[in-house]
């Protein structure tokens, strides 16, 4: 059995909802969805049982009904597994894990300027990467999402040819 | 009494690029550091949506002057992994010989402007000028000193020629003796020693829990490396050693940097010398199937990793960057507490920032007294404070460029 199989089993044994939703790509690239409510207890397992204490980045994505947050975590050895989780498009709450991952601080704040989810337990901070002057409500990396003001000027007559 | 905020900047360079942090003093020691990141986002992952794949490595590259391959490799084979390309040998050999090449020129840039931040300004000189035989390689084989746009799905754009190899192993020795004189300096020359030891300390475990990467993390004991510990490109072929340090400090930074360039001269040697012969790229095609890939790669400031979601069109739907300095900001945060307010240039340049995600000002908030600095007056303090207390790089530069002389 391969480490990425071991880890499959494992996990499949604690957890038998990621039966049907745990994917091995290659080796070293593993993924699993898995409902809001049981996200707690797949992370505790992985950071405290199976030597998960990286965590590489969030990707926050605009699926229409719903945002995915994918979390990528990984084994210092070179394990990686990208653990994703859904929540409502209509109320986008998800609560902070810096308590187990404090580096991962800046990368909430990312998903919470850029796609308007926000973590219940992130302490108040400087915001990260919009301007302060940024609108309220305004979030660029869902779909919807158009820039209201940045139109390109118009090419000015007689220099630019189209 | 009341708490006085004192601006550093407005429009301040640290490392010739924008970056704020409110630093709070506690007399001459810095008590804790809040920082502002972002005025140089500039919607590369939102654009990358509304562009073809091929445009979006483009952009891609264009992340960052100083690590641009690195960008441009992590996207390609995150790419190439949802195309189900196969790359041919030699198209690897010659991206990881890319990779090696920048990694060199990183830091010999970040030697130099190491030295810059502590007064020992003929290193400077040196390590850039040597930087240079590095940089007219890169022009040589990509067309351009940064930006070298070698990547392509599939493999690479350009290929070398016996000249240009014979050319690079030369380099290579003559970096090598340089390099082997920068090692001495660092690890005998007692001013340096002493200006950089016990600066900006942060322990083990406090490097693995903040999430640092790179020769920050590698210079506090944690022994991480993704070309070893997730290989990719052509490190699977090569042997090179994962340059550790147990000093947790600054001067730990500068020794496993320092020993990085040694082993990637050995990589480059080991390149050249089984570089396979073949075809250097395959076509790739203009639609990517649906699914998601993660890659990842060790830039010279650290792990740096690409996700992308395709859609079965010609448009990724989603791409997500994390760059290394991203990771490395809260252990900065963490790194400055406790130290004076002089050493606060070469514990933020001691990562290696690279800010192209980053602010403007630094904000000083000191219990009473206020005035405005540059960041170069910040960085004057610090050389002068340090003089005050019996460190001088002036004899050091002296004897320093006597010895250069005496080399030539």
């Amino acid at each position: 059995m391969t480490a990425e199989e071991t880890i499959q089993s494992e996990l499949v044994a604690q957890f038998p909802f990621l039966a049907e939703k745990f994917r091995v790509q290659r080796a070293r690239r593993l993924w699993a969805e898995v409902p809001a409510d049981k996200f707690d207890a797949v992370v505790h397992h992985l950071f405290e049982k199976m030597h998960f204490i990286m965590l590489c980045a969030i990707t926050g994505l605009d699926e229409g009904a719903t945002f995915g947050l994918v979390y990528h975590l990984g084994v210092p050895s070179g394990m990686m597994l990208s653990l994703k989780v859904s929540i409502p498009r209509e109320k986008p709450e998800w609560k902070t894990l810096i308590g187990m991952f404090p580096g991962g601080e800046l990368y909430e704040r990312e998903v919470a300027d850029l796609l308007g989810v926000k973590f219940e337990g992130l302490p108040a901070g400087l915001r990260y990467p919009l301007p302060d002057d940024w609108p309220d409500n305004e979030f660029p990396l869902r779909k919807d999402w158009q820039p209201k003001h940045a139109v390109a000027p118009a090419a000015p007559a007689g220099e630019v040819k189209s | 009494m009341s708490k006085i905020t004192i601006p550093i900047g407005p429009q301040h360079p640290a490392l010739k690029e924008p970056a704020s942090f409110k630093i709070t003093l506690n007399g001459e020691e810095i008590y804790s550091m809040d920082m502002r990141l972002g005025y140089n986002h500039r919607g590369i992952e939102k654009a990358c949506e509304q562009r073809t794949y091929i445009q979006s490595l483009y952009l891609i590259e264009r992340i960052c002057g100083i690590c641009s391959h690195s960008h441009s490799t992590a996207f390609t084979q995150a790419v190439e992994e949802l195309a189900g390309l196969q790359v041919p040998k030699r198209g690897l050999y010659i991206r990881t010989l890319i990779a090696e090449l920048e990694r060199i020129h990183s830091h010999l840039l970040w030697l130099g402007v190491a030295a810059h931040e502590v007064g020992f300004d003929t290193l400077l000189m040196y390590t850039w000028r040597d930087r240079e035989l590095v940089m007219d390689h890169l022009a040589e084989l990509g067309g351009n000193r940064v930006n070298y746009a070698v990547n392509t799905f599939g493999g690479v754009r350009r290929d070398l020629t016996p000249d240009e190899i014979a050319h690079i192993l030369k380099d290579m020795d003559t970096l090598e003796e340089r390099t082997k004189y920068y090692a001495q300096v660092a690890t005998e020359e007692a001013t340096l020693i002493a200006r950089l030891s016990k600066v900006g300390v942060m322990s083990k475990t406090e490097a693995e829990t903040l999430g640092a990467v790179g020769p920050t993390a590698r210079a506090c004991s944690v022994d991480r490396d993704v070309r070893r510990d997730d290989p990719y490109a052509a490190y699977p072929d090569v042997q090179f050693k994962v340059c550790v340090d147990d000093h947790c400090d600054v001067y730990g930074r500068v020794l496993v940097r320092v020993n990085e360039l040694f082993e990637s001269y050995s990589i480059i040697r080991q390149l050249l010398k089984n570089l396979p012969e073949g075809p250097i790229a395959v076509k790739a095609p203009r639609r990517m199937p649906a699914g998601e890939v993660f890659s990842r790669y060790e830039a010279p400031r650290g792990e740096d990793c690409h996700y992308i979601k395709g859609n079965g069109t010609d448009k990724p739907d989603r791409v997500k960057i994390r760059a290394p300095t991203l990771a490395n900001w809260r252990a900065v945060r963490k790194m400055i507490e406790g130290n004076y307010l002089a050493d606060a240039p070469i514990v933020i340049a001691a990562i290696d920032p690279c800010f192209s995600c980053t602010d403007r000002a630094i904000e000083l908030v000191r219990p009473h007294g206020g005035e405005v600095l540059t960041w170069g007056a910040l960085r004057q303090f610090g050389i002068e404070w340090h003089r005050r207390h019996g460190l001088d790089f002036a004899d050091l530069n002296k004897k320093f460029s006597q010895r250069m002389e005496r080399v030539k």
